[in-house]
């Protein structure tokens, strides 16, 4: 026969037990904390295991290691470099040469990407039936094409295939294209040429106190501004004002055919075109369906309205649907953006000299230092991808829906 | 907890997996077949024909390895490697011997945990220009572009030269020889520069093999030999001498045809290599006969150099450096006894 326990004994039992309970390792307070400490000690534990096994072992193996080897003459020559660069400087002046090249090809890939990405984006929202379907055409046919692929076509099949250097294709004998590059010619500041930079720090200056002054003349008058147009004769008026003055303190250094090429000017090598076409036209078709995706997200509703207060179709777009359809573009240009990024070490197939070619391909080779190398482009590729992330955050900050 | 142990537990076989590399000889017989790094093609040192064989003086030596080791110099297994991707496939363990036309170094020998078991063969660095530039020295290449593979010694020699004469040029790195050789076709470059043995096998490839010459320059030396793993020092003395028994084959006058008499009745030397008398293969912990196989399957060095590089291929390359010491050039196996 089971007695029934009345309330009272349950809950002395219960208290019972809670007193087992109270003892400190289950206080939820301390627990929390001595959980912690004892994760962060064995994380702490395994890593330093993984390190000083990898060090002991290379030590084993006869592999230097350490990153001394940065200071050492890297001795090799590097195609193309935005600082100046010969080999009797170091490795780590390799990695900053490495590093600006990767910078220089995602900051062009990305700004190309994106004027494609909207231009065809837009564009598929056309009335008229053939620019629809290039859009369309665009997007499918550069998705869905292997980006390595798309990088040999354009190095191997396009421009490998331009003539030579003594029969370049050439612009009034200022401008030459041939299968070693573009050549342009280059502007040289004189004495007094500080100015003209001054002029048009100011005149961008300017813009952005007009912009501000003509929003807040509107909002308060409704009167308009021509801030397109006024933007235009500041940014170019300025500088041009400043070069009369000064008279005209540049000279133009033309690429001349002397010996085995072109001297002078700027040289813009085949490789650097290739990887910088085929990854905008790639990542471009991308951004085109993120384009699309907005503009469509953005209720139909919306620019009936627009239309029924009288505004121009043109101002609809601009004021109405685009600024609503960032909401939903913002978001994935930030992961196009990245890819872009990553997808630059792609150099390596065509000898654009990247960090990841110059540095972890040849200097890795000649130094045998792999680890050192490796984990040197991940922190780089890695903090390129988060400076990317905290800019187009504050971005979709700006643009994001805004209660009121 | 145990989550962490686990994570632990396999970080430590992680990190220790890195060290366990015993007894290289040990590991082939096992596997019955030689892991040999070789190059991703290139005519006279490694190449693969249609059906898929592979052939060349590097791949000479795996297949001596081969037949030193395991009794059959067709038992290898060969990993094509760029030339960036060549020291850590060996490091990591992933090949057995690399023999891939790499410049034995003094960094290279003392830094990367390897050791060069011998030269193959003696190379120095060179260019190949268009017969059309009418360049007749490497000195009137001021201001020319090269074509060079990424990650070799030459990028080390030729910036070293240029520096030297005071003249310029620019780099195009690729990572295989053959977009070199594409780089050097379509005219991305004035000339290609690479050790000169690959330089006439790269002009074969040539779509107008006739319209490139070499120019006569070396620059650099560059002794090409296989490489092993440092700390197995077996398997480095077995790498080192399977390349001295062929080199010693042809002082001796033992070829693949007559390997078998002259083990039988050679003279005391011939027997000595051939494993009839003495004891070296015990040494090495082959078997007693492992010259033998390597020079009746392989060849001595003669005969593998001939079928490969020399008369008897389309590099025509002539023996020079590489002949033997009492014809003139540098080969010279130390004493086989």
């Amino acid at each position: 026969m089971f007695k029934q326990k009345t309330t009272e004994q349950i809950k002395a039992a219960t208290r019972k037990t809670d007193s087992g309970s109270h003892a400190f390792y289950n206080n939820p307070k301390y627990r929390a904390v001595i959980y912690q400490t004892l994760l962060i000690a064995g994380l702490a534990y395994f890593f330093y295991t993984i390190i000083s096994n990898t060090l002991g072992n290379l030590e084993a193996a006869g592999i230097k290691s350490g990153f001394g080897f940065l200071d050492n003459a890297a001795g090799y020559d590097v195609l193309m470099s935005l600082i100046s660069f010969d080999s009797t400087d170091t490795y780590l002046r390799v990695f900053v040469v490495g590093f600006l090249n990767t910078i220089l090809v995602s900051i062009m890939g990305i700004i190309l990407a994106t004027i494609l990405g909207f231009i065809f984006g837009v564009m598929y929202f056309s009335r008229n039936w053939l620019i629809k379907k290039v859009s369309v055409v665009y997007v499918e046919t550069f998705r869905n094409i292997p980006l390595l692929l798309q990088i040999l076509f354009w190095y191997s099949a396009v421009l490998a295939t331009l003539p030579g250097v003594r029969d370049s294709l050439s612009l009034g004998e200022a401008i030459f294209l041939n299968v070693r590059g573009l050549f342009i010619p280059q502007l040289v500041g004189q004495a007094g040429s500080t100015l003209v930079y001054i002029a048009i720090a100011v005149a961008i200056v300017a813009i952005f106190v007009m912009r501000s002054w003509a929003k807040k003349r509107q909002d308060a008058t409704g009167e308009q501004f021509p801030v397109f147009y006024a933007s235009l004769g500041l940014f170019f008026g300025l500088p041009l004002l400043a070069t009369l003055i000064t008279g005209i303190p540049f000279t133009v250094d033309y690429p001349v055919l002397q010996g085995f090429g072109f001297r002078g000017g700027i040289t813009v090598i085949p490789e650097l075109m290739a990887l910088t076409i085929a990854l905008s036209v790639y990542t471009g078709a991308f951004i085109a369906e993120a384009v699309r995706a907005g503009i469509q997200a953005v209720p139909h509703g919306q620019t009936e309205a627009a239309r029924s207060i009288g505004l121009r179709e043109g101002k609809i777009m601009s004021l109405i649907i685009v600024p609503q359809a960032m909401r939903v573009i913002v978001p994935l240009l930030n992961s196009e953006y990245q890819s872009l990024v990553k997808n630059s070490t792609l150099a390596a197939a065509i000898a654009y000299p990247d960090l990841f070619n110059v540095f972890v391909g040849t200097a890795l080779n000649q130094t045998g230092q792999a680890i050192e190398t490796i984990f040197m482009a991940i922190i780089v590729y890695f903090a390129l991808n988060m400076f990317i992330s905290f800019v187009m955050n504050r971005f979709n900050n700006n643009v994001e829906l805004v209660g009121r | 907890m145990i989550k962490i142990s686990s994570l632990v537990a396999g970080g430590l076989a992680l990190g220790l997996t890195l060290g366990a590399q015993a007894a290289t000889l040990d590991d082939v017989k096992k596997r019955g077949v030689l892991s040999c790094g070789v190059s991703t093609g290139l005519a006279g040192f490694s190449q693969k024909d249609e059906k898929g064989n592979w052939s060349g003086l590097d791949v000479d030596v795996c297949r001596a390895v081969a037949a030193a080791v395991l009794g059959d110099a067709s038992k290898v297994q060969y990993k094509p490697l760029t030339a960036k991707e060549r020291f850590t496939a060996l490091q990591s363990g992933e090949i057995d011997v690399l023999s891939r036309n790499t410049t034995w170094t003094h960094t290279r020998d003392t830094s990367l945990g390897l050791n060069f078991a011998g030269t193959v063969y003696y190379d120095g660095t060179g260019f190949m220009v268009s017969k059309k530039l009418g360049v007749k020295s490497a000195k009137e290449l001021d201001g020319a572009n090269a074509c060079i593979q990424a990650g070799t010694s030459t990028e080390l020699a030729i910036s070293d030269y240029f520096r030297e004469n005071n003249i310029k040029y620019k780099p195009v790195t690729f990572d295989t020889s053959d977009q070199t050789r594409s780089g050097f076709e379509s005219g991305r470059c004035d000339f290609l520069t690479s050790d000169q043995s690959q330089l006439y096998a790269l002009r074969i490839g040539l779509k107008n093999p006739a319209g490139a010459i070499v120019l006569p320059e070396v620059i650099s030396k560059e002794p090409l030999g296989p490489v092993v793993r440092q700390g197995d020092d077996q398997w480095f003395n077995i790498v080192k001498w399977s390349l001295n028994a062929m080199i010693e084959g042809e002082e001796q006058g033992v070829t693949s045809a007559n390997a078998a008499d002259k083990a039988k009745n050679g003279k005391p030397g011939n027997k000595r290599l051939l494993g009839t008398e003495g004891e070296l293969g015990k040494n090495l912990g082959l078997n007693a006969d492992w010259a033998l196989q390597v020079i009746k399957q392989v060849g001595n060095y003669s005969e593998s150099f001939e079928r490969n590089v020399g008369s008897g291929s389309q590099l025509k390359i002539s023996r020079g450096l590489n002949a033997l010491w009492k014809d003139g050039g540098i080969l010279y196996s130390p004493a086989m006894r």
